[in-house]
């Protein structure tokens, strides 16, 4: 019901190529994330798919229809934005009929399709006020109201929880994964966080100036980065990059080692270093460590560790945690 | 956001004004050229014969053409003047706290929205009339001789009159950009040490320059055509001693019925106005970022 | 402001008033003149609030039928050339606002300088054209040309305004199965009214006040009071009390419309350079 594929999709602007060419498949029921840093053409990518850009190339197929100059109403897709784009001159009932309105349907269905959906989203209070009386988090939930009533074959989220607080993100993120195991609808969803993506998708898309650097689940990724922009960008804090000696030593020209897959001792390992910074989490302790001859490298441990600045450690790697990459950045296995 | 369906339909929906004003722009303009090199006179219309370029001739070689055109530089520039220096010293003022704020700079607004026909009657009758008006009073209370202003000194009646009308423009223009200053500009200023004239020359005026460029550049595409209130007052003289291009080009055209030499006149005037307008945008263009 | 000395606030109040009742006075001077007999009008020394008030001008004012009569047409030239530019400036803004492109700036600063061309360029094939018609001392005529005349600006503060929505809210519309006509009926228009009506004050006070046209394409026919003002000015007798009265009737609505819509009129006329 709402799988799309995407065959040589490519956006030109101006005669930039931001989007060379793109194949992607996404089955039907998924939770995709599309993930990246700035201008890597993750936004561009979800509004090709939705219709309010056209493709300079390729074709775009929904459930099977060739879909590449259809208009965005006849699509059947629902998208949330980042801002969240509600009518201001409208209230909640009306932001959230108004999909139905423009399909014309009946009053007595508008009504319940509206209140259904403002039920699931806790909007019932709130149906007769107008968005700039709502709080951030409610204008969200009115968004994706709007999105749900139509019943599309997917929705498209454009980096929705960006504006919202930290704590707020946190909870907007769980409801929305629940709207997915709820709803079981294809979800498209840009983000440039990270943590977002590796939490709620089942498949990630990692996207690098227009082109896709891998796909796959989240714990692939983590696991068996294809190269070193995929490794670099998955994981939180970011892996730590060797080149030179150290690589050589494993037969790599670039060693990569996550900062949680270093064991730290105080009386011997392989790297020894001095503690330049010491970041404490609570949960955790992570440790700035320089290392002569292989740079500076960031340590995870317990939150009980501690370390005064200039104390000397040393470092060892879990040995089947490293990843290893050639000259072009590839992994090799 | 342009996406195929809306492109086309958006060139149809700009295509109604583009018309017009293409054809509002290039016909009259084209006619009055093609007029201008006929030796066309209302009063004798059949005989209107191709001239080529006498009419120019005989109008820029005309004394009042030289008159006019002086007039007009100085009608525009001393309505400018007064103006533009005006309009700071006031956007200053009412940019402080004064009590009833409001109401003063509804007074200061006024004379914007009277039409240029009553002031100019208002003006002429009940504050210039030599014998009546108001400012004859006060100068027969001061032991003076009461002005007659529109025999004596035409032109400069004319620009006060204009002046007074333009003065709320330019006041509300600065003061609306002056309020757009910062606030904690001004505060870091005054932290390092700048005191009211360097604050307004250092602080306030760069600010202001932006916005000084577009009340001139506005005032001046106006002002070149001020009519009405020569019309009213002194239809242009005593002779042509308060004549701007624009009542040359109607009185030789309406009055005289001399279309030929009144076309040539009007592109003349056309063309002061684009050579006004270019040599002010490039001088203060860099200012403008419309 | 911080707060300064208390003198120094009596001082600039003081200032400030004065400064603006001397730059309103003309226009009081005409209110309380329209209020006096016509020779308390012309007395020497003229009396300030002191005089016997009477309405007779006002009366006498409007008890001539054509006083009315070139009211209404200055009405009538007024809301009509409004009507018919933002009818056409409406779909040319949304169209440059919301589908721009590469040209979209050019064709904008074209409209611009339309405005910039002086009028005495187009009076006289513009007065031959309407004599030939017909069209002279018409309503139709003046008000095809005061649309004209101001068209640029109409579209101008259109776009500004437009500009100024939020195009995510149009793509929500979009998305959401409106056709173009919905999505302007119901989601631009409505967000787009204030803007519009902003612009229709600012066109309504242009064209009201427009005196060059109005004085050359019209005679005792179609005359709005810009033009019949004007025929006061030949000394016919006693007069000035009637002229004031004449003249506040003819200034009081702009007079209001214009205190209402300063903010407007900032960005109407600087073409939203200012704001």
């Amino acid at each position: 019901m709402g799988s799309i594929v995407l065959e040589k999709v490519s956006k030109e602007f101006g005669g930039l190529d931001v989007i060379p060419g793109i194949d992607l498949s996404i089955a039907d029921g998924e939770f995709v994330v599309f993930v990246g840093p700035s201008g890597c053409g993750k936004s561009t990518l979800l509004r090709l798919i939705a219709g309010l850009e056209d493709t300079s190339g390729g074709r775009i197929l929904i459930d099977g229809a060739d879909m590449t100059r259809t208009p965005p109403a006849q699509r059947a897709l629902s998208m949330v934005f980042q801002s969240y784009a509600l009518y201001p001159h409208m209230s909640v009932y009306g932001n959230i009929a108004f999909p139905l309105k423009m399909a014309g349907r009946d009053k007595a269905f508008i009504d319940s399709k509206v209140r259904d959906a403002a039920a699931t989203l806790n909007l019932t209070d709130y149906l007769d006020r107008k968005p700039r009386q709502l709080s951030g988090g409610q204008r969200q939930r009115v968004a994706i109201g709007r999105a749900i009533v139509r019943e599309p074959r997917a929705f498209l989220f454009d980096e929705p929880l960006s504006n919202l607080d930290a704590a707020l993100r946190v909870n907007m993120r769980i409801e929305i994964s629940e709207l997915h195991q709820v709803l079981k609808t294809t979800m498209v969803y840009v983000t440039h966080d990270q943590v977002e993506a590796m939490t709620m998708a089942d498949k990630i898309v990692v996207l690098n100036k227009g082109t896709i650097e891998q796909v796959g689940s989240p714990l692939e990724l983590y696991r068996m980065p294809a190269n070193r922009f995929v490794a670099g960008f998955i994981g939180s804090p970011r892996m730590n990059f060797m080149d030179g000696a150290p690589a050589q030593k494993y037969g790599a020209v670039t060693l990569g080692i996550r900062p949680e897959h270093l064991v730290l001792s105080q009386s011997g390992g392989s790297w020894r270093g001095r503690v330049e910074l010491s970041e404490h989490l609570g949960s955790d302790t992570f440790l700035r460590v320089e290392v002569p001859g292989i740079g500076a490298l960031t340590a995870r441990t317990t939150g009980e560790f501690s370390a005064e600045r200039g104390a000397s450690i040393f470092l060892t790697p879990d040995e089947s945690k490293l990843h290893r990459f050639d000259a072009n950045g590839k992994a090799m296995p | 956001m342009a996406t195929l369906h809306t492109r086309s339909a958006a060139r149809l929906m700009m295509a109604p004004s583009v018309i017009l004003l293409f054809g509002w722009m290039i016909v009259p303009l084209a006619m009055t050229l093609y007029f201008s090199l006929l030796n066309y006179n209302l009063l004798t219309p059949g005989t209107a014969a191709f001239v080529g370029l006498l009419n120019y001739s005989y109008f820029l070689t005309d004394p009042a053409f030289l008159q006019a055109i002086g007039n007009t530089l100085l009608l525009v520039g001393g309505v400018l003047l007064i103006t533009v220096t005006g309009g700071i010293l006031l956007a200053l003022l009412l940019d402080q706290p004064i009590a009833g704020q409001g109401i003063v700079r509804l007074l200061v607004i006024a004379p914007f929205f009277v039409m240029p026909t009553v002031s100019a009657l208002v003006w002429k009758n009940m504050m210039m009339h030599p014998v009546y008006g108001l400012f004859a009073w006060i100068a027969r209370g001061l032991g003076l001789q009461p002005i007659d202003w529109f025999a004596q000194l035409p032109l400069f009646s004319i620009v006060l009159i204009v002046a007074w009308q333009w003065l709320p423009f330019a006041t509300l223009i600065l003061l609306t950009a002056l309020q757009s200053l910062d606030q904690e500009q001004k505060e870091a200023a005054e932290m390092d040490g700048a005191h009211a004239i360097s604050l307004f020359l250092y602080i306030i005026l760069p600010h202001l320059a932006r916005a000084i460029a577009v009340v001139i550049l506005i005032e001046t595409i106006y002002l070149l055509s001020v009519f009405a209130e020569i019309l009213i007052t002194t239809g242009g003289g005593p002779g042509t001693e308060s004549t701007n291009i624009t009542y040359l080009v109607y009185a030789q055209a309406l009055l005289q019925y001399d279309i030929g030499g009144a076309s040539a006149g009007g592109i003349v005037a056309v063309v002061l106005a684009n050579v006004v307008a270019l040599f002010l945008v490039r001088l203060i263009g860099k200012n403008l970022d419309a | 402001m911080r707060t300064s000395s208390k003198g120094h606030h009596a001082l600039i109040t003081t200032i400030g008033w004065i400064v603006g009742l001397l730059i309103f006075f003309p226009i009081l001077w005409t209110f309380l003149t329209s209020f006096k007999s016509e020779g308390d009008a012309i007395a020497s020394p003229p009396t300030f609030l002191f005089f016997h008030w009477t309405i007779e001008n006002y009366v006498e004012v409007q008890s001539r039928s054509d006083y009315l009569k070139h009211f209404f047409n200055s009405v009538a030239v007024t809301f009509g050339s409004t009507l018919v530019a933002i009818l056409v400036a409406v779909p040319a803004a949304w169209a440059m606002a919301f589908a721009p492109t590469r040209r979209t700036r050019d064709i904008l600063m074209w409209m611009l300088s339309t405005k910039m061309m002086p009028p005495v360029g187009a009076l006289i094939p513009i007065y031959l054209l309407f004599r030939d018609w017909g069209l002279l001392d018409t309503l139709s005529g003046l008000i095809g040309v005061l649309m004209l005349i101001n068209l640029p600006i109409v579209v101008w503060m259109l776009y500004t305004y437009f500009r100024e929505i939020p195009g995510d809210i149009l793509e929500a519309a979009r998305m959401d199965g409106a056709s173009l006509g919905k999505e302007i009926v119901y989601v631009l228009a409505p967000m787009a009214v204030p803007g519009i009506a902003s612009t229709l004050l600012l066109n309504i006070i242009l064209a009201w006040n427009e005196a060059f046209w109005t004085l050359n394409l019209t005679a005792a026919n179609a005359a709005p009071l810009t033009a019949f003002i004007a025929s006061y000015s030949s000394p016919e007798g006693l007069f000035w009390a009637k002229l004031s009265a004449a003249s506040t009737l003819a200034i009081a609505p702009i007079l209001l419309l214009g205190w209402f819509s300063q903010r407007q009129l900032v960005r109407g006329l600087t073409f939203g350079a200012v704001k």
